[in-house]
């Protein structure tokens, strides 16, 4: 009964219109990306390198796939959220803004169930968008920019990596932007079980990952204490499989913070929905 | 009762929402093979008692037991077994009707075929309109797909919460039709909530009367109301005679209206062909006697009780 169920929630994301919204928004503007780096990518690119010139000479396809991938995770690792929390916001509001659960939950399938099988539902759609976002980036990033090794800058300066150790840098890094988009599905999918329409779930995932951003970013030192605690802190942990050396230690700190609140969320959003009485 | 077979027993049900008490105290029973009237005016608890029995909500104590188990301890058993449909029958309008009925039939705990969704969307009469999306369905339309979800599983019981709300009256008439089809052709249990009065007793064999979250009677639908005076329409073609006789006679009854030539009565029904000879004996013509509204009378006398 779990998989018809989830079988059935996929028919259901399918369906909506809504569910287009991020596959046709990641399309435009990763075109838009793709389209201005084709266009003026090495002013940009000299702009960054402009400082370490006198020091040092680069050679070869610096604007190449990888950095353009690179570049689209980064700037869009942030406003993905967006786009999942339209469709995972809804998976149980929008029933009861439709009415539709009170037909769902007179069937003989538990409630627990049916929450999980929305959760595997939302987090497949994540899933999709990610692998779209990173089909977009790399494949077609390297189909118009060729490939070469991946030039990034971070706080301890410029970073060269070579080509063949990149592969498992982005399907890791990849995995763990997966994680930290999945936490916030598992947040919109918490705050839809306790209201009852769609609006509600994805305005107030964006206001807290606005408002934890805003923490995050403030140095007060009250505030720095609970800084780490925040899954917003860890939402570009997959940028460390970008460093060299790696920081193992670093990287599974984020992973740990970041399952604790998947795991918390969903205890909250299992209680509620089991307990919630249905009046819609 | 019929077969004396209870698919239903609701024991000292109450439900509080803080301080508000949506139910108080109902009980009821229903057998297998009942058309079963849950009667209530708007406010009286019959949604909050549907839904607690479907465990949409929990309640606040008492005992639900539907084919003779526990709900609370054997939900997905009893669910399994009921079709339902709770105040307005709301779809996923981005679907057709087809693909509605096959996401809710997935979940009805029993293998249902792609030729039984057909034939249960052609005996809703929506043979045609199956692979159209629902936003360009009336209300009626509508409320016949989710009498055809009712069915989809084949189910013993169909709980009906208020399916006339909205229809207008050749809807009324065609849902009407349809849960006496699904008594006598399918031999279905049908609890069905509503407060349009003529629809339950035209349809009911038993029914429960609630008000204030409190159950007022129950019992077979014949019984209560014939233990009831009835009110009766006489026609007649001398109106100012026939009030004359009854002033005269010694009959238990009292004139409540009289219109052209028209009087109605409250009188018992063994007092009708009394009435009837009393008028014919004196040249009086009678041309029609016609019982009017006996449950709803009925009902209004309970209610303001």
């Amino acid at each position: 009964m779990f998989w018809k169920s989830t079988y059935n929630e996929f028919i259901k994301i399918a369906a909506k219109p809504r569910s287009y919204i991020g596959v046709g928004a990641i399309t435009l503007i990763v075109g838009i990306i793709l389209f201005a780096m084709k266009a003026d990518g090495m002013n940009f690119i000299s702009f960054v390198t402009a400082p370490f010139e006198q020091s040092l000479s680069f050679e070869g396809n610096i604007l190449n796939g990888n950095l353009i991938a690179f570049i689209i995770l980064q700037m869009l690792i942030i406003h993905v959220p967006l786009l999942i929390a339209l469709v995972t916001g809804d998976l149980v509001s929008g029933e009861g803004a439709m009415g539709t659960i009170r037909l769902l939950l007179t069937k003989p399938i538990s409630r627990t169930k049916i929450l999980f099988s929305k959760y595997l539902a939302g987090c497949a759609y994540t899933f999709i968008i990610l692998l779209w976002m990173g089909f977009m980036a790399l494949i077609v990033g390297k189909w118009l920019f060729g490939t070469g090794d991946l030039m990034v800058l971070n706080s301890d300066g410029l970073i060269v990596l070579q080509e063949p150790d990149l592969g498992w840098r982005f399907a890791l890094g990849f995995s763990v932007a997966f994680l930290s988009l999945v936490t916030v599905a598992t947040l919109s999918l918490t705050l839809s079980c306790f209201s009852e329409n769609s609006i509600g779930p994805i305005v107030s995932t964006m206001a807290i990952i606005i408002l934890f951003n805003i923490i995050g970013a403030l140095e007060v030192p009250v505030l720095q204490k609970i800084q780490p605690y925040l899954f917003t802190t860890h939402m570009m942990a997959w940028r460390s499989f970008f460093e060299d050396p790696l920081p193992t230690e670093k990287i599974i700190h984020s992973i740990i913070i970041l399952l604790v609140h998947i795991v918390g969320l969903l205890g909250i959003a299992m209680y509620k929905f089991n307990k919630k009485d249905i009046l819609s | 009762m019929p077969g004396e077979d209870k698919i239903i027993e609701v024991r000292h049900l109450v439900k509080h929402y803080g301080k508000f008490k949506a139910v108080e105290d109902v009980s009821f029973d229903v057998f297998r093979g009942d058309v079963y009237g849950f009667l209530g005016p708007n406010g009286a608890g019959k949604s909050t008692t549907i839904r607690t029995m479907l465990s949409l909500i929990s309640p606040t104590s008492g005992e639900i037991r539907l084919f003779g188990k526990n709900l609370l301890t054997d939900r997905n058993y009893i669910l399994q077994r009921i079709g339902c449909i709770v105040e307005k029958p709301d779809f996923y309008k981005y679907l057709s009707a087809e693909k509605n009925l096959e996401i809710f039939a997935r979940l009805s705990g029993v293998s249902v075929t792609k030729s039984k969704v057909h034939e249960i969307i052609e005996f809703v009469g929506l043979k045609g309109r199956e692979k159209d999306k629902l936003g360009g369905f009336s209300h009626g339309m509508r409320q016949r797909l989710g009498i055809a979800q009712t069915l989809i599983h084949d189910p013993e019981l169909i709980i009906l919460d208020e399916p006339t709300t909205g229809l207008d009256p050749q809807g009324i008439i065609d849902i009407r039709n349809l849960i006496l089809q699904l008594k006598n052709e399918r031999n279905k249990t049908v609890l069905l909530s509503s407060h349009i009065l003529s629809e339950i007793e035209l349809i009911a064999t038993r029914m429960v009367i609630i008000n204030k979250g409190k159950t007022i009677v129950q019992g077979s639908v014949s019984e209560l109301l014939n233990a009831q005076e009835l009110i009766v329409a006489f026609s007649v073609n001398n109106i100012e005679k026939a009030k004359q006789l009854l002033a005269n006679a010694s009959l238990d009854k009292t004139i409540d209206k009289i219109e052209h030539n028209s009087m109605l009565l409250h009188i018992s029904q063994e007092k009708i062909p009394v009435v009837n000879k009393l008028f014919c004996d004196n040249g009086v013509d009678v041309y029609s006697i016609e019982a009017k509204r006996k449950l709803e009378d009925y009902f209004l006398k309970l209610i303001n009780a």
